[in-house]
């Protein structure tokens, strides 16, 4: 558990009483409507998450038609797939290639493309993160156990304004016939944030 | 700043680690669907946190403060109400509440506005971030200013936060996606084979 961000003991009672004391005044004036925020709640506990982004990324290795429209406008080509949960503008989605990796951060706060990935980990809207990201993203990947090939360079994406972006991961050797729901497996969060690799085949054993 | 560690991933980790930080995100989801704030308004709140205390607290706790003082700030509820933990009077009446049904369509909202004038650079020109230092709100990072850079892209016209945030008028500017080598920003010693980029407002950029 990351120390940093979680709250402790009779700290963590008084924030439990302070949130409840505003949602109920906010409630009581009319201001809110509870089942509006169980709703929320529920979105990104359950509807919203990585599983989106992955099945974007598996669509995008199986069809180059779809992978094309994707790298020229991020926005579009994932609103066709007919999500639930609708884009917004100016989603920009990156590819990785041999010659270079990409990685995404956000230094001044933690904008994040929440509508294909769900809510950003604490890691990423950490002290950590968002100083080192593009100060050393080598040593960033380290701390994720990712060492790039010699010959890799590496961009990052510091998401400063209103445009996100996602990283399409490399598709790992080994997949080829695999159907769109099998690829979308080895695609995991961090590989679309780019501080991870797409997981390779499991090796039978 | 520097010297804030590694990178630590919780493994498996939850959306909330409590279900009070479920209610923070969505009270300030639902009340930034009222239209009383700006987004560039709500940064600015969690940056004008003190820094120890912006530090040592976790996300939801420093957003639960920005929620709690942009409520009274714009005069939904009074200090005493919030010292007393209930409401003592009726409320306000917002421009807009979020319906339960209203939530499945939530997406982040639309910065692209009309532009009052051409963009002043293509993709391929070299620029240079000004040395901008506002107290005020910016989303020039300070490790991106007075750098040389090329513009890679130009993003469109765009909600400009740096008079958002103070209630000057959303003024849209043109957004490029600028990038530098690492050495410019870092040094000499920085990775030759790395390059970062930023997402910058015309207003921060100069001809180089």
């Amino acid at each position: 558990m990351a120390d940093h961000d979680h709250e402790h003991g009779s700290e963590l009672g008084e924030m439990q009483l302070r949130v409840r004391a505003l949602e109920t005044i906010l409630i009581e004036k009319g201001y809110v409507d509870p089942a509006a925020l169980d709703a929320i709640v529920e979105t990104f506990e359950t509807k919203i998450g990585p599983r989106n982004g992955a099945r974007v990324v598996a669509r995008a290795w199986s069809d180059p038609d779809f992978k094309m429209r994707l790298l020229a406008g991020g926005t579009a080509a994932v609103n066709s797939l007919g999500f639930q949960s609708p884009v917004g503008s100016h989603l920009i989605v990156v590819e990785n290639t041999p010659r270079e990796h990409n990685m995404v951060v956000c230094t001044l706060c933690s904008c994040y493309p929440w509508e294909v990935l769900g809510l950003p980990p604490v890691w990423y809207k950490s002290a950590p993160y968002r100083s080192r990201a593009v100060r050393d993203p080598r040593g960033v990947l380290a701390d994720f156990g990712v060492t790039l090939p010699a010959d890799t360079d590496v961009r990052v994406w510091d998401s400063t304004a209103e445009t996100r972006f996602l990283v399409l991961p490399m598709r790992p050797a080994g997949t080829e016939g695999w159907s769109e729901e099998r690829l979308a497996e080895l695609v995991t969060r961090d590989s679309m944030i780019g501080t991870g690799l797409a997981l390779t085949p499991a090796v039978p054993s | 700043m520097d010297g804030f560690g590694p990178v630590v991933e919780e493994p498996n980790e939850p959306p909330f680690h409590e279900p009070w930080e479920g209610r923070v995100l969505a009270m300030q989801r639902a009340l930034g669907y009222a239209g009383l704030w700006t987004i560039d308004q709500s940064r600015a709140s969690l940056e004008a946190l003190d820094p120890v205390t912006y530090l040592s607290s976790s996300y939801y706790a420093n957003w639960f403060r920005g929620v709690e003082h942009r409520v009274q700030s714009h005069g939904l509820v009074g200090a005493d109400e919030i010292a007393a933990g209930r409401s003592l009077r009726p409320g306000v009446t917002l421009p807009r509440t979020l319906e339960p049904a209203g939530v499945a369509g939530l997406k982040r909202g639309e910065y692209e506005r009309p532009a009052s004038a051409p963009a002043r650079f293509a993709a391929g020109d070299r620029v240079r971030t000004r040395n901008l230092n506002p107290v005020t709100h910016t989303r020039l990072p300070r490790y991106a200013r007075g750098k040389t850079g090329v513009v890679e892209a130009i993003r469109g016209c765009h909600v400009y936060p740096d008079t958002a945030a103070i209630g000057a008028g959303e003024n849209p500017q043109w957004l490029y996606t600028v990038v530098f080598d690492a050495r410019e920003l870092w040094g000499d010693d920085a990775d030759p084979a790395t390059r970062v980029s930023i997402e910058a407002f015309e207003p921060y950029l100069e001809p180089a």
